[in-house]
């Protein structure tokens, strides 16, 4: 089918929000390139399950792609309508399997030698829209923070090594009760500025207690999902799913009460968020460092938060082919602190990369902490960069420094 | 794309930026090395006669899974390949740049390696290559028997590169998958963990593809190599990791085969799949560990010493950190120019040490080159030989 035969009544199996949002821009979907329509409908079936700043991003597209003059549409997609989809491809039912279609499209691109052109439109494209969104300041300076390496006594792991360069490096932190004056701090932001999905906690371990006005998500609060989640994984394989392209379109389909969430209407939004960081993560099922890096990634990248704390724990141990071999019965609960801590200054390197992908970047500040030391760097544009600190300072008065 | 992140802003094309790494490994070598530059040595003097093609060796190593430069040449990664730059750079002619515009994926991009021609099929699949690999031109064109070349791979999607579907050809090299023997070995008694390991496919953990192919099993191996299952399965208790095996593989081939075409393919470090630095990192350094061991391997072993050509080289590199749409280290989905530009040296005898050449190569090239090597016929292949070392 090509997009110019869609018709408004064929999105009757999306959910109510994105139906209509779908429905009200029919005549524009029509008119855009068979490749990039159902990359298009790929977000839209999933509207009401987004978050307010995907939503109003997705909403400015699709204004955006509307008031340009027809001309200047084709000019602006013409990288992606460049691109040969087979007839197969074109066959497929785009409109209500948008995901599996996109799985489908890239293996084709890259078998095709297409996924350079596809990258090359698909960079342009975005350029493009973000040019033309309006520069709002945000109400608040957007604040990361990322504390790294629980359980870990003595290190000589050369710590925030790709961070120095951006800000300073205090060595006289005091680190008494660090955790609770940082979540404070972020409890005091949200009260500030009370916004649905704007300030976030992410804990690697067992999480601290909530906070008014703080989204919080945590490995070990989702023990019990992610238990019912490799289960279904595993007997998947089993049973002979046909390979990991369909394994990944099963995982893609899960809902959140298929893993026993509650799936309650109020719940939803963060259940989606919180499955797709177990379901298209790799890894998050299995390791707690890379849970969190995703999940920040995500939240910052989905959610557009003006606070996100991120609290790396101890990672399990990955056993050694002779030490799996030997089987000394399953010790597979046994933390990884070190390691951990390697991986946890890597995500937070990533953490920062990822907040500076959003709007007001320039404006943005970070913090991060080596938990229950005196290491610490700070990133913001009321620091120098690249300079090194021995002054004794408390995390508060440092959060109230870069905030 | 219709959502997600703004890519970050760059001023360099992807040409830029292969450039660009490229100019740092070999300023990089400059000064660790103080090796010469190969346009320079050769406007001075020529090759040096190479030794006739009989009795000549040829190791592949691939520097497998996906190293990315930040962890390997870049300041910061130095101290990931200590083996790299001390031992083997210096007695190497160095490619800065080897580009591949494949798909990247491991089995994909490997066979793609082996045949010199971009393969396009499902790299999750069992399938052989579509073109005549390297084993095949070998031994058809040199007349060689099925024991005088190998292959030892990581994992099952590895099982069909000895031979293509080309029908006019189809007698490659035997391929040995050492954790399947391993697995064979230790029957019903491994452990629900370690068949966990054998879905070695880190890019999707959970899934292998169905063997069905020519890889080696157990007992022909056992009788090959005149080692016993329990001298197979002792060796394996003492070895941490799966390309630790592969390499004890790959040794014992070297001694009781001796043959002229081995290709081994390492594979660890793409455990960064799932995304635990840490764990990429070991995976690099053991990697480097094991590259100068089969040198060593190489270099005591009557059979071998001076006159084997040993090429170390990338499948391919991991997503850069610097674009929006993967996740770093951690993939190579992006297609990125960092992720497609890699590294390969070579060393042996005739071929000029502590020499590093910058213009763009493709990985393509490999196959030609060891057909001007070896002195066979690599018909179908796409690449070019490497005038530098043949």
């Amino acid at each position: 089918m090509l997009p110019s035969e869609i018709q408004p009544g064929q999105f009757q199996s999306y959910p109510p929000e994105g139906r209509q949002l779908a429905a009200r821009n029919a005549a524009l979907l029509e008119q855009l390139p068979p490749v990039f329509l159902p990359l298009l409908l790929k977000e839209i079936i999933v509207y009401d399950w987004k978050f307010p700043a995907e939503r109003e991003d997705l909403d400015r597209q699709l204004a955006y792609l509307d008031s340009l003059a027809p001309a200047d549409r084709q000019r602006l997609l013409a990288g992606f309508a460049a691109l040969k989809i087979s007839p197969e491809l074109q066959n497929q039912d785009w409109v209500n399997q948008p995901a599996r279609f996109g799985e489908d499209l890239a293996a084709y691109l890259w078998a095709t030698h297409q996924i350079d052109a596809f990258r090359a439109a698909s960079l342009d494209y975005v350029q493009k829209v973000d040019a033309a969104r309006p520069k709002e300041p945000l109400p608040m300076r957007r604040l990361g923070i990322v504390v790294v390496g629980q359980g870990v006594s003595e290190t000589h792991y050369p710590l925030f090594r790709k961070l120095r360069k951006q800000g300073v490096y205090f060595s006289q932190v005091n680190p008494d009760d660090g955790v609770r004056v940082l979540l404070d701090a972020v409890a005091a932001r949200a009260g500030a500025h009370p916004v649905p999905f704007a300030h976030w906690y992410i804990d690697g371990g067992a999480p601290e207690a909530d906070r008014q006005g703080v989204i919080r998500v945590s490995y070990g609060g989702l023990a019990a999902v992610r238990t019912a989640l490799l289960d279904k994984m595993q007997r998947a394989i089993q049973s002979g799913i046909g390979g990991p392209e369909a394994l990944r379109t099963m995982l893609a389909e899960l809902r959140p009460e298929d893993l026993g969430m509650s799936g309650s209407a109020s719940e939803a939004v963060l259940d989606r968020f919180q499955i797709s960081v177990l379901t298209e993560g790799s890894g998050t099922q299995i390791f707690s460092t890379i849970f969190v890096q995703w999940a920040a990634r995500e939240a910052w990248r989905r959610a557009q938060p003006l606070t996100l704390f991120a609290r790396y724990a101890p990672r399990q141990r990955q056993r050694p082919m002779n030490e799996l071999i030997a089987d000394h019965g399953d010790d597979r609960q046994v933390p990884d602190p070190e390691g951990s801590l390697i991986d946890a200054d890597m995500g937070a390197f990533y953490t920062w990369l990822n907040q500076q992908r959003l709007a007001d970047a320039e404006r943005s500040s970070f913090l991060v902490w080596f938990e229950g030391h005196q290491q610490a760097l700070a990133i913001s544009p009321a620091l120098p960069r690249g300079t090194e600190s021995a002054s004794a300072i408390d995390l508060m008065a440092l959060v109230e420094q870069i905030a | 794309m219709p959502s997600g992140y703004p890519p970050m802003r760059t001023r360099l094309s992807p040409r830029q930026t292969a450039e660009t790494v490229s100019w740092s490994r070999r300023e990089f070598l400059h000064a660790a090395t103080g090796a010469a530059a190969a346009t320079a040595l050769f406007a001075l003097a020529p090759v040096p006669a190479l030794a006739s093609p009989r009795g000549r060796k040829v190791l592949v190593v691939t520097f497998g899974g996906g190293a990315r430069d930040e962890e390997t040449f870049m300041p910061d990664g130095q101290e990931n390949i200590p083996h790299l730059l001390t031992e083997l750079i210096p007695r190497s002619t160095f490619f800065t740049q080897v580009v591949n515009h494949g798909i990247l994926g491991h089995y994909v991009a490997t066979a793609s390696l082996a045949t010199g021609v971009y393969e396009t099929f499902n790299n999750f699949a069992a399938v052989p290559p579509d073109h005549p690999t390297v084993f095949e031109y070998f031994r058809r064109d040199l007349k060689r028997p099925a024991t005088d070349t190998w292959v030892v791979a990581p994992s099952n999607g590895f099982n069909r590169i000895g031979e293509s579907g080309e029908r006019s050809y189809g007698h490659g090299a035997g391929v040995v998958l050492p954790k399947r023997l391993l697995a064979a070995a230790l029957s019903s008694g491994a452990t629900l963990e370690y068949q966990h390991l054998l879905r070695d496919n880190y890019e999707t953990p959970l899934y292998a593809p169905e063997i069905s192919g020519n890889e080696v099993e157990l007992p022909q191996l056992a009788d090959l190599l005149k080692l016993s299952v329990t001298d197979f399965t002792a060796h394996a208790r003492n070895l941490a990791s799966p390309d630790e095996l592969s390499v004890y593989v790959a040794k014992e081939l070297m001694r009781q085969l001796a043959p002229s075409l081995l290709w081994i393919t390492l594979h660890d470090m793409d455990v960064a799949h799932a995304g635990c630095y840490s764990l990429y990192i070991e995976g690099i350094q053991r990697t480097d560990r094991l590259c100068a061991e089969i040198w060593k391997a190489v270099e005591s072993n009557p059979e071998y010493a001076g006159k084997t050509t040993m090429f170390v080289l990338p499948d391919f590199g991991r997503d850069s950190d610097l674009d929006a749409s993967g996740n770093g280290f951690q993939h190579h989905r992006t297609g990125d120019a960092l992720s497609r530009t890699t590294w390969m040296m070579v060393m042996g005898p005739g071929v000029r040490e502590n020499v590093v050449v910058d213009r763009p190569v493709q990985s393509l090239d490999l196959v030609p080159t060891l057909g001007a090597l070896l002195g066979f016929s690599a018909q179908f292949a796409q690449g070019r030989p490497l005038t530098e070392v043949t």
